[in-house]
């Protein structure tokens, strides 16, 4: 068993050479609080010989002082790491333990077990090739066991380990464990795995762990860690055509221009022909750098530095593929995502993408279905919410080059990012990608924009004037295209309430259907603006996210921001409407600036205080503007 | 992917997350203890970019107190490399005479450590830092993410940390924000010696035995590095003896043990068959059982 002492102390330089040979194996054990998951990684830990005299003092003293043994040692004190942790006495997030023995290396990826996990269990099966699943002989299978398989099956983990553990307390009973075996297999069938493994256990007495167990005369298949040490995880990532996704341009000096990435899958060499994606241009590897000398050949997992025969232009974000099999590239994708932050996800909204080296805006359709992750139904759903898996469409703002995630796990995986918050608020696997829209050709037209404008003598533009409900913005919006109107401009009001009477009819007031609202006003803006007109869109508006995705829709200098700056008590003073008096009665829910949150502008090209200045005078400036800025000429 | 040993695929793993980080960051940094781990990390960092020099700065964070082999070692490396070597001392530190003998281990590594090294970090405005540690190193270390966010004002959430899936880093943050990066979490002190012996990466020779001037105190043997900063208890005697380090740090503060491993192979057989672990070298981890999770909340690295 691992660092074995004699050897070590008498060959020294024998036991380096194996260990330089030995493989890398990664786990995750999924179980939930109760099922002796954190003993049975302090098991592997202290059978592997990787607990130090020091650790295993602190560990007797620990185990004596706040442990669940008695005078026993309680091996899941080795494991529970953070100190809020261990005056709860349970874990809270994912951590990674270390062991070896004379055969592999292993990271094993350890996360908590109760209810609230989907989102640590995901992070930790991401890197996963092979998952524990404990089960307590006691119980059999539960709704967490089902949870985990699912889980364990979407983030595409192949093989599991069925590990039913606490058999000493039902007397290592023959029929309990086969009961247990036979009632997963059938509930697993779906699931797609490539082996189920099961084996009886007990981590806290240490039961065909390392070594076989004398109670369990009627098991025949490995110890736990037998399997570890053998479990062929030869993926086909290294027989798949090559691909690379492109993470840094290496230019030390006009004489070098080098590809740096991490080969996703396949294996290239020097003269092996290779497309760039998206732009497709192809050239010949010419060689693959390292410190240590130019490679022969590289394989799937080696972070490399590649050149190439030809100046083809490529940057961070393309993939570089196999010419005679490259990877398919789309710009809109159906996916399955996994939502991991407290705010729910907002159909509509646009987040950052990254996948491989690329970070895409994407926006979310409304989830086709969520998963319930107990009894994997189908259910309708409006959004996600914190752990919640659906199935989404996704727009892109470009083309990548990709592979489905059941395919191959490094280019069909992505991460969502909140484009104010920055934090990671969901991941995903690509499905397919759909064709919509490659069927659905641009027209391309020989009248454009410009020429629709000059027609009419000026530049069209985008005014979006976003306050408080009962700020003016309407007023102020009705004053300046009256005045342009006398001017012989051509010009059209998007109001907010009038389109709530027609095209938005069917939306409502939630945060998701505010997103969608002002998503279509945006749309029907541009096609305005397009027309050659000055296009006034009188929006409450709340969320700055949204007013930047309808800026990122024009083009530069076509949208200009106008704050309607009206402190909320005296707009609420004024409730020319009557609707603040409604909202503070509660008779309408989710009303702006009462019981849902107004994200006033940053930077807006114009701030309009109202209450030094008529909504004439306001108009007056926003003319001045539009003359100053050459709209109007 | 079978065909790749583990020291391969972390070295792999590795490269990828420096190069994420330069790709992504506006000004990144490598924090440079001269250590082992940092002599790992900096290979790592050459391997990355070459034939480009890494495009980053090795920073120190000196205390003044380091071993002279450790100086010497460093401007060796700094030229080596071909990098740009930054030095911080925390000068109010060192005009209030802040030291080991005087003030004691937590004070001296509260000013001279933590603190200058957020003064380096806002003096230069870099917006991230690579590190050498590692996930085994410690336990509230095993669930510090890669990418390690840093409020404004240098301290860790360990309840508000960005999950991280498959190699997908996310390295966004906000204004005045920063990230530490730590490309080799998932290796371990096996994994680092056997690195070394395969790569034959330079280390301070102090790793290796040799006759040294010690003096023992509280258990622990404390080598003198500079007979005229030394101050000796009373009964206190300058002997020598045959050791080496295990790890390295200010020289008033790290235990030396007593070997004769004057090689690589000695040096990793005896690791393998020592009793107790790493950091039990170091006096600051001496302190409760969750003592490093609350100083790196306080922004020790």
């Amino acid at each position: 068993m691992a660092h074995t002492s004699d050897r070590i102390a008498e060959d020294i330089l024998g036991y380096l050479k194996s260990h330089e040979t030995k493989s890398l194996l990664r786990f995750i054990t999924c179980g939930s609080v109760d099922d002796g998951k954190s003993t049975l990684i302090g098991r592997l830990l202290f059978e592997s010989k990787m607990i130090f005299e020091d650790q295993l003092a602190a560990l007797e003293a620990d185990s004596k002082r706040i442990g669940t043994q008695g005078e026993e040692i309680d091996f899941a004190l080795l494991v529970d790491g953070l100190a809020a942790e261990r005056e709860q006495g349970i874990t809270i997030d994912v951590a990674y333990r270390f062991f070896s023995t004379d055969r592999r290396k292993f990271i094993v990826a350890d996360t908590p077990g109760h209810e609230q996990y989907t989102r640590n269990m995901a992070t930790g099966a991401s890197t996963a090739d092979v998952a524990i699943l404990m089960i307590d002989a006691r119980k059999g299978i539960l709704t967490q066991t089902r949870r985990h398989s699912f889980i364990v099956s979407l983030l595409g983990i192949r093989h599991v380990v069925l590990a039913i553990n606490k058999l000493d307390l039902v007397g290592y009973d023959r029929a309990v464990y086969e009961a247990i075996v036979e009632a997963y297999r059938d509930f697993a069938a779906p699931l797609d795995f490539a082996s189920i493994t099961p084996i009886p256990i007990s981590a806290l007495r240490g039961d065909n762990i390392t070594d076989k167990s004398g109670e369990t005369p009627w098991y025949h298949g490995p110890t736990l860690m037998a399997y570890l040490e053998t479990v062929d995880i030869a993926d086909d990532a290294s027989g798949a055509p090559f691909r690379m996704p492109v993470q840094w341009v290496n230019r030390p000096d006009l004489d070098f221009r080098g590809f740096s990435g991490m080969i996703a899958s396949g294996t290239l060499r020097p003269g092996d022909t290779v497309k760039s994606l998206p732009s497709s241009k192809s050239s010949t590897v010419k060689s693959i750098v390292t410190m240590g000398g130019d490679l022969a050949m590289a394989t799937a997992g080696q972070s490399v530095t590649v050149t190439l025969d030809d100046e083809i232009d490529v940057s961070r974000g393309d993939v570089l593929c196999a010419a005679n099999d490259p990877a398919p590239a789309a710009d809109q994708f159906q996916a399955t995502i996994l939502w991991m932050n407290e705010q729910e996800m907002l159909p509509g909204r646009t987040y950052l993408m990254k996948t491989g080296a690329t970070t895409a805006q994407a926006t979310i359709a409304t989830p086709k279905y969520a998963i319930d992750v107990n009894t994997m139904e189908h259910l309708a759903a409006k959004t996600l919410s914190l752990n919640e898996i659906g199935v989404c469409n996704l727009n892109l703002d470009r083309t990548i080059a990709f592979e489905a995630y059941g395919d191959n796990r490094a280019m069909g995986c992505f991460i969502l990012i909140d484009r104010l918050s920055n934090e990671t608020v969901g991941c995903g696997m690509i499905d397919f990608a759909l064709r919509r829209a490659s069927n659905i050709h641009r027209q391309a037209l020989v009248v454009d924009k410009a020429a629709r404008a000059e027609l009419k003598g000026q530049k069209a533009v985008m005014l979006w004037f976003t306050g408080l409900s009962g700020s003016g913005k309407s007023t102020i919006a009705n004053a300046l295209e009256q005045k342009l109107l006398a001017m012989g401009r051509h010009t059209y009001i998007l109001d907010g309430d009038n389109v709530r009477h027609g095209l938005n009819k069917d939306l409502g007031f939630t945060d998701a259907d505010r997103v969608e609202n002002i998503r279509r006003v945006s749309e029907v803006g541009r096609l305005m603006v397009d027309a050659g007109l000055i296009t006034l869109v009188s929006f409450i508006s709340p969320f700055r996210s949204e007013r930047r995705m309808a800026r990122q829709m024009m083009e530069e200098g076509e949208f200009v921001e106008v704050h309607v700056d009206t402190p909320l008590e005296i707009a609420e003073e004024r409730d020319v409407k009557g609707l603040y008096k409604k909202a503070r009665r509660g008779e309408i829910k989710n009303f702006t600036g009462i019981d849902s949150p107004y994200e006033p502008p940053l930077d807006p090209e114009i701030r309009l205080a109202t209450t030094d200045q008529t909504p004439d005078e306001a108009a007056d400036r926003l003319l001045a503007f539009l003359r100053e800025k050459g709209y109007l000429a | 992917m079978t065909d790749l040993t583990h020291l391969q695929r972390l070295e792999a793993e590795a490269i990828h997350i420096f190069r994420e980080v330069v790709a992504e960051a506006d000004n990144p940094a490598m924090l440079y203890s001269i250590g082992k781990d940092s002599a790992v990390l900096l290979h790592v960092a050459r391997k990355a970019f070459y034939p480009s020099p890494p495009p980053f700065p090795l920073v120190h964070v000196d205390t003044t107190w380091k071993f002279k082999a450790m100086y010497d070692f460093r401007e060796r490396m700094a030229h080596e490399s071909g990098m740009k070597l930054i030095v911080h001392t925390n000068q109010e530190g060192v005009a209030q005479g802040i030291g080991p003998f005087t003030h004691g281990s937590g004070v001296h590594t509260d000013i001279m450590k933590t603190v200058a090294l957020k003064q380096a970090l806002d003096i230069h405005k870099f917006d991230a830092a690579f590190g050498g540690a590692r996930r085994d190193e410690e336990k509230s270390r095993a669930k510090e993410r890669i990418f390690s966010f840093r409020t404004a004002a240098h301290r860790w959430d360990p309840k508000n940390q960005r999950p991280e899936l498959w190699t997908l880093y996310n390295a966004r943050k906000a204004q005045g924000e920063s990230i530490r990066v730590f490309p080799l979490s998932n290796w371990t002190e096996l994994d680092i010696w056997q690195y070394i012996y395969l790569e034959d990466i330079p280390i301070v020779p102090l790793y290796f035995a040799a006759p040294r001037p010690v003096v023992e105190r509280d258990g622990m043997l404390i080598m003198v590095d500079d007979p005229a900063r030394m101050r000796l208890h009373e009964g206190e005697e300058i002997v020598e003896k045959s050791v080496r380090f295990r790890t390295l740090g200010c020289w008033p503060l790290t235990g030396a043990i007593e070997s004769e491993a004057a090689t690589l192979p000695d040096v990793i057989r005896e690791m393998l068959l020592t009793t107790t672990s790493e950091r039990q070298g170091r006096m600051i981890d001496h302190d409760a059982a969750a003592s490093m999770e609350k100083k790196k909340q306080e922004g020790y690295f």
